[in-house]
Formats: C-alpha cells, structure tokens, sequence
C-alpha cells in the first residue's frame, strides 16, 4: 500500500491527525516520523496539545481523522494494550502506578503480561523465576534494587518516576513516549534521570515531552515544536533555537515547569 | 533485611504457609469436640465464608464492586435445589450443577460488567440480581416463588453420610469444600494472574498502558467467583434441604458485602473471619429482637468504614506491626 | 382496553410524579459531588413516618404535616452530611456505598423498633378521598394534588437553578467542581445546602407518598431500587432527565403489573440495565 511504503524507515509515525473535544481543536493536521533509535524531544508552551498527541499515538483518545504507523503497520484501529503489545508503550506525566505493590511485583506483573503470563492462575508467580530475575534486573538498571521489596506508595517521589519508566521497559517497548519523566523532580535531579534515559538501548526510539530547555538542548537530537494543537517546527537543536518562530511564540514566553 | 534475598526466593517466602494459618485451619476441626450442638451453624458459617471468599476475589482483588452477587448464589442454590426435586439427589454432583449453572451465568453477564465501572456498575450489578430475583419470583411453577422451593430430597452423601439432624455430615462437608475452594483461592492470589488483578485494582486506567488485557481478566475472574458463590449457593441447598427467595435477594448480597468489609477486604482470610463473627453474633444476638440487628450491622459498618478501612484483618496487622516495632 | 388505558397512564403519570420528588435530590447531589447516598430512600422513609405520627398522635391535619415532613428530612440530612459523609466525598464509590448502606440498615431497624414492623394506616382527608370521572377516565383527587405538587416542585426547582444566584453556584459546581473552587464559590456550603434541599424533598415525596403506597420499614429498600433507577437512567444533576425518566418509569411500572402482573417487577430492571448498558451514563447524562 502507498501510505505504507510511504512512512517505511520511520519506526512511529503520525498522517494527518485531527482531535477535537466540541469546538475545541486538541489536534490538527499532525505529522511527523520518528526513524529508528532516536531521541526526540516535544516542547511547546502549557496546552499546546502534547499529553493529548502522547494519548492519540498510544490509543487512550481516537483521533477523528489520521492515521497512526507503527514500523509500517496502521494501528489506527487497535486499543491502547494492543499497541503496547507492538511495543508502542508510554509513561505519566502524574504518576500512575500501583500504590500497594512492591516495586518488584509492579514490574514483575508488567514482565509477565508481555509474556503472556497474565491469564495463569494455577502456578505460582515465583515458578516464573525469569520474569522475576528480569523485572529485579530492570529494577537494578535504574537504581532501584534496594528499595525493590518496599511498596510503591512509600518510594520517594524521584524512585515513584523512575519506576514509571521501570514500568515502561517491562514490556519490552520499540518506541517510548515520555510524558515529562522529571515533572516534579528537583532540577538537580532531573540530570541524573535523563542521563538513564539517554543511557537506554538504542533499539528503543525515544520521544519526550520536557519543558526544561537545558535538558532538551542535551538529551534531543531532534526538536518537535508544538503549538496550538499544530506542530509548528521540526528541527535539530541548533535550528530550533536559531528559528525566530520558536523564538516568538515558546522561547520569548516565560517558562514553564 | 529482605532486600538481601534473591527475588524469587523472597516472592516465595511471601507464599509461603504461615503457622497461624496452619494453626487457624486446624482449629476449624474444634466445633466437633467442643460445640457438637453447633454444627449446623458451623456449617452455615463455613458456607456463608465461601460466599464471602468468592465475593473478596472481585471485590477485594480485582476492585470489581458489585450489590448483586447473590444472583450467583441463588443460582446454585436453585439449581441443586430443583434438580434434587425433579431429577436426583446425589450432593457431589449437584455441586458440579450449581457451580456450571453460575459460572455459565457469570461468563455470559461477565461480558457486560468487564464494561462498567464506578456508579454505573454498581447499578448494573445491582439491576442484574434484582432481575435474577423477579425471574425466580414470577417462575413460581418452577420455583416455588416467595414460599419457597419445597420438596427438595438430598441422598447421602457419597451414598454413605447422613445430613444428619446435628450437621456432622453438613459441617465436615461444608469445611472440605470451603477448604478446596480456599487452596485455589491462594493459589490465585499468588499466581502471575493474581498480581494482574491486583494491578486492577490499583490502577485500572495503567493496565493498557502496559499492555495487559484488564477486561478479559475480570471476565475470568468474574466466572471463577461466580462458579465459587454457585458451590456456596447448592452446599445451602444441599445441608438446609430448602431453597427460599432469600438466597437471591439484595439482602443476601448486602450482607455479604457486610461481612467481607467487616473481616478485611483483599486479605485472603478476611471473608472467613467476616463469616464466623457475623454468624456467631447473628445466632447468639438476633434471638433477643432480630429486627434489631440490622441496627447493629449498620453501625458497624459505618464504624469500620470510617475507623477501621481496612476490617478486621486490616486493623490487627497495623496492631501487630506497631507492636513488633515498639518491642525493636 | 382504552379506558384502561386512559387510567393506567393517569395513575402511571402520578406514581412518576411521586418517584421523582424522591429522587431529584439524590440526581442533584450525586452530581454535584459525585457521592453515592444510598440512605436517600431513608430520607423519604422519614418524611412518611413523621406525617403519620404528626397526624396519628398529635392531630395534625395532612396537609400541615408535609412542610413537617420536608424539614424533618432536611434536618436529619445536615446532621449526616456533618458527622459522616462529609468525610467520605474523596473516598471510593465502595466506601461511600457502604457507609450509606450502614445508614439505611440503621434506619430501618429503627423504624421497625419505634413504629413496628406493620403497615402504617393513613387517612386522608374527605376532600382528597374521591375522584371524578372524565372520558372515561377516574381521576382520583389525590392523585392530582400529588400532580399539581410536583410540577410545582419542578418549576421551583427549574427557576432556582436557572435564574438564582445559588443556582448558578450549583450549576458551576456539578459543570466543574475544581473551577468553581478557583472562582471563590463555596462549593461545600452550596452541597450541604443543596443536600438538604434535596432530602427534604425526599421527605415531602415520603410523605405524600404513603397514601398511595403504603408504608413500613420495608420502604427505605424498596423505594432506594426505584429512586437509583431514575437517577442513573435520567442521568446525573439532570432535572429534565430525573422527570423524564420517572414518568417513564412510573408509567411502566404501573403498566407492566397492570397488564403482566406475573412479571412484576422484572421489566422495569431489565429496561434498567438496558438503558444502562446502552448509555452507561443514562438517557440525559451529560458524562
């Protein structure tokens, strides 16, 4: 098929994307690509619409028009677990996790349902010792092995946000969308946590949503603009902060976040 | 310090059976010897914890609310029920009938409740019992309607025990099934699909997220608990030899409900301890004014939801761990 | 068959009428704050009671006794809403479904102790006693009265909200309950007023209720299955909806035992779960 071939090399990519809620335009006309192994980043001042692109790329919103490519694959159609099973996975901008689980379980689960686990209810979980093994690991790569027995409610704020992204890894994903992996976290901190980022195999293809434009200018490759529920430019860094549209309607407003 | 275990192993250990719990099933064999002229309320109890135990795997782990459940054990309570009057008498396999009849039940309705959430399940719930309830009511060539299905005959068990007047038979049988039944409930609760269901009720809007099938799990847990309530409902068929109305009511869901918040909610034996509290008080305080009671109950539960929101179970493990701290 | 049916929309269209004064409440409040009150029923329960002890004991006249009952009612809810629920608006639906059913188990098992188990008696006045008869039809006094009450009720309750400071404070309230905070409305005074107001109708539907329906413990039960049903096929804060769909109801339920009385009840929840199943938040919902 034409549109096929059209966005081949591109791992996600976005045809035409409209959202709007009553008379309210969330989205419009969105397209972009993201090739294989990148580091995207999606900035544009509050209300722009990149929460609401993270939900119509992922399928927690439909769009009214557009179509969503997944390595090629239209998955327009499918729902939000089924595109996580194509390895098109996302994280919260507030923290969505599962309070009264451990921090082991909360991945451990997240490890068995990509495995197709999810349904056994006759074996106990410890006889799925890989799963275990590899959601500890995952836990480990993020620093998280020695709070790993402790619920998920009692971690502190900055660990709650790095198992977000734990969570995130479980299912093995191609492409990662980050809805602000530092909201909240002191500035000091947020350093640390987008260099695990950057530090993610580059099998993944990365995009995230950040306001702080230092971490932007050092972790993105490239640069989504967003305004309006349009995107207004894509670029490399320097082009982005050499481009006065940006300049006029982001980078000269106060910031946010 | 547990960090120091390897995962699995840790995971196992959480499994594993603790003494009180060996200690708390053994204790179970005590009615017999003790209060031999209480074995029909033993076994009333050991019922009514398998209704509540079935009730605890949605609501307590999956998060599913629901004021209809017993639709499920008025499903196995008739079905034993009508069978033994029509047909035959044997207990084990009527068991096997009330548990396909309710779980059949549960699969087809399941497809709807996997839907709803919030305010809109809970009145789906409700309206489905309240359905099942009018059905039985009007169908009164079948099921003898607000009198009551009369005539049911229940053949020994295993051609061989009595039910006889005292509740031996009734008490030792209803303990096995409630026993079985709590082996597999524990061995769904530390299956790789009761941590999925934990996740549910943690967090159902995550579950997609990370490509977990939220609505197919609550669709099979809902028929699991549905065939469980569906056991509970023939044993009160098979151990009283009546089946009234009562069985389907919104009261009968009511008080379960009751009963599992009372105990503790989302703790394995929360619905067991619920059980034996609220049977032994209603046996020992209803005689007195059993209008009454429900004054009591309702206080209760507005007690436990406003002090104690975990029940009974809930209560005591935050007791027993401030306790074992202060002695460090 | 026709003049039956002349009847049974007449007697129908009251029994609505009557469902509805015991429900707008609840669709109100439930809106607004997203509290799920089962004890509404009780609410009504109490109004039946106080007309019939006010009436029995003390003498009082029918009519006198409804603004008794309305402010019992009333009453009663401020104190609830004070002592318990207040505290569980931001807890879970389980937890407000619980404590709410805690409360309707305590009211009626103290109806049962004070007033006892059996049927209230309930005479009503000479001039609400007869009926005439149009085309065919009977019209029963009362069950115009019951009429007249109600569509004044809605009209009150429609221009309050339309056209009233407070009713624009309850329509931010139920539209957006963070905003309304921002815009410096006291979005909790407004919920216990607005609570009060609707369990005070509650207790006036009671009241007026009795004659037609009867009354004993059972009632807190019996007419919470009704009143939910309205609210939730009406749909949340809607008092178009909540009217709508009593009429509806009302209609029916007479109907269906008049032309299926093998059925009873049984249509009445399978249209429910229907129309709840097809529009999860009801027919008039806005969510």
């Amino acid at each position: 098929m034409a549109t096929q071939i059209a966005v081949t090399g591109a791992v996600l990519a976005a045809r035409g994307l409209d959202k709007s809620f009553g008379s309210l335009v969330v989205a419009s006309g969105i397209d972009f690509e993201l090739p294989q192994g990148a580091r995207y980043a999606l900035i544009g001042p509050n209300g722009a619409g990149k929460t609401t692109l993270i939900n119509l790329m992922t399928g927690m919103l439909r769009p009214d028009r557009g179509q969503i490519f997944l390595g090629g694959e239209a998955v327009t159609a499918l729902g939000p677990a089924a595109r996580v099973k194509r390895g098109l996975v996302r994280t919260f901008q507030i923290n969505a996790l599962f309070p009264h689980l451990s921090a082991l379980e909360a991945v451990a689960l997240a490890v068995c349902e990509r495995q197709g686990h999810g349904g056994i209810w006759w074996r106990r979980l410890p006889d799925y010792r890989a799963a275990v093994e590899e959601a500890h690991a995952i836990l480990a790569s993020l620093h998280l092995a020695d709070d790993c027995y402790r619920l998920t409610h009692e971690l502190a704020y900055g660990q709650q946000r790095l198992l977000e992204i734990a969570l995130a890894l479980a299912t093995k994903p191609k492409v990662l969308l980050l809805d602000e992996p530092a909201a909240g976290v002191p500035r000091d901190e947020s350093g640390a946590l987008f260099g695990v980022i950057s530090g993610l195999s580059r099998d993944i293809t990365v995009l995230f949503i950040e306001h702080d434009m230092d971490v932007v200018f050092r972790f993105a490759s490239r640069i989504l603009v967003m305004v309006g529920g349009r995107i207004l430019v894509e670029g490399s860094p320097d082009q982005i902060s050499a481009d006065p549209r940006v300049r006029e309607v982001y980078l000269g407003q106060k910031r946010h976040g | 310090m547990a960090s120091a275990a390897a995962p699995h192993a840790y995971l196992q250990q959480q499994a594993r059976w603790h003494w009180v719990e060996i200690v708390f099933w053994l204790s179970t064999l005590l009615p017999f010897v003790l209060f031999p002229q209480y074995l029909q309320l033993a076994s009333q109890i050991a019922i009514t914890a398998l209704f509540a135990l079935s009730l605890d795997l949605i609501l307590g782990y999956a998060g599913v609310v629901s004021l209809g459940h017993a639709a499920f054990f008025g499903l196995g309570a008739y079905t034993a029920g009508i069978l033994s009057k029509f047909y035959w008498g044997e207990p084990l396999s009527l068991l096997v009938a009330g548990a396909l009849v309710a779980g059949l039940v549960g699969y087809a309705t399941s497809w709807i409740i996997a839907y709803f959430r919030h305010l809109a399940l809970i009145m789906i719930t409700l309206g489905l019992g309240l359905l099942l309830y009018e059905a039985a009511n009007s169908a009164s060539w079948l099921t003898g309607g607000a009198d009551g299905l009369q005539g049911v005959r229940i053949r020994p068990l295993l051609d061989y025990f009595n039910f006889d007047l005292y509740g031996r038979t009734a008490y030792t049988y209803s303990l096995i099934v409630l026993f079985l039944a709590f082996l597999v409930t524990r061995r769904i609760i530390h299956s790789p699909f009761g941590l999925s269901l934990r996740g549910i009720r943690e967090n159902p809007v995550r579950m997609p997220a990370i490509g977990a099938p939220s609505r197919a799990h609550i669709r099979k847990i809902y028929t699991i608990a549905a065939v469980m309530a569906g056991i509970a409902g023939a044993l009160i068929a098979e151990t009283t030899e009546t089946v009234s109305l009562e069985t389907l009511s919104f009261q009968r869901s009511a008080d379960v409900l009751v009963i599992l918040i009372l105990g503790g909610a989302g703790r394995l034996y929360g619905g067991i301890v619920g059980a034996i509290i609220y049977m032994v008080a209603r046996d020992q305080f209803s005689g007195v004014n059993p209008q009454f009671w429900y004054f009591w109950i309702g206080l209760l539960l507005v007690a436990v939801v406003m002090f104690l929101p975990n029940g009974i179970l809930g209560g005591l493990a935050r007791f027993t761990e401030s306790w074992r701290r202060r002695s460090r | 068959m026709l003049t039956s049916l002349g009847g049974v929309l007449f007697d129908g269209f009251a029994y609505g009428m009557l469902l509805f004064l015991l429900s707008v409440g609840l669709s109100v409040t439930l809106g607004m704050m997203n509290f799920i009150n089962l004890a509404h029923g009780s609410f009504g329960m109490l109004g039946g009671y106080v007309t019939v002890t006010l009436m029995d004991r003390l003498g009082w006249p029918f009519l006198a006794t409804l603004p008794a009952a309305f402010v019992a009612a009333a009453a009663l809810s401020v104190v609830l809403e004070r002592l318990l629920f207040r505290h569980s608006y931001r807890a879970g639906e389980l937890d407000q479904v619980l404590l709410t059913i805690g409360v309707v188990f305590m009211s009626v098992a103290s109806a049962a102790y004070i007033w006892g188990t059996v049927q209230q008696p309930v005479q009503l006045p000479d001039y609400f006693t007869g009926s005439f008869t149009f085309l065919g039809v009977n019209f029963a006094y009362y069950r115009l009265f019951l009429i007249g009450t109600a569509l004044v009720v809605t009209l009150l309750l429609v221009a309050g909200l339309e056209w009233t400071r407070f009713g624009a404070q309850v329509r931010a309230a139920v539209d957006n309950q963070r905003m309304a905070r921002g815009l410096g409305i006291n979005v909790n005074l407004a919920f216990a007023i607005t609570f009060a107001l609707g369990s005070g109708l509650a207790g006036l539907g009671g009241s007026l209720a009795i004659a037609m329906v009867g009354l004993d413990p059972d009632f807190a039960f019996a007419y919470l299955v009704y009143v939910l049903i309205v609210v939730s096929v009406g749909g949340l804060a809607s008092i178009g909806g909540s009217f709508a769909a009593a009429t509806v109801l009302g209609i029916s339920d007479i109907a269906g035992k008049y032309y299926f009385p093998a059925l009873g009840s049984f249509l009445i929840y399978l249209v429910m779960v229907g129309v709840l199943m097809w529009r999860p938040a009801g027919l008039f919902g806005k969510r």
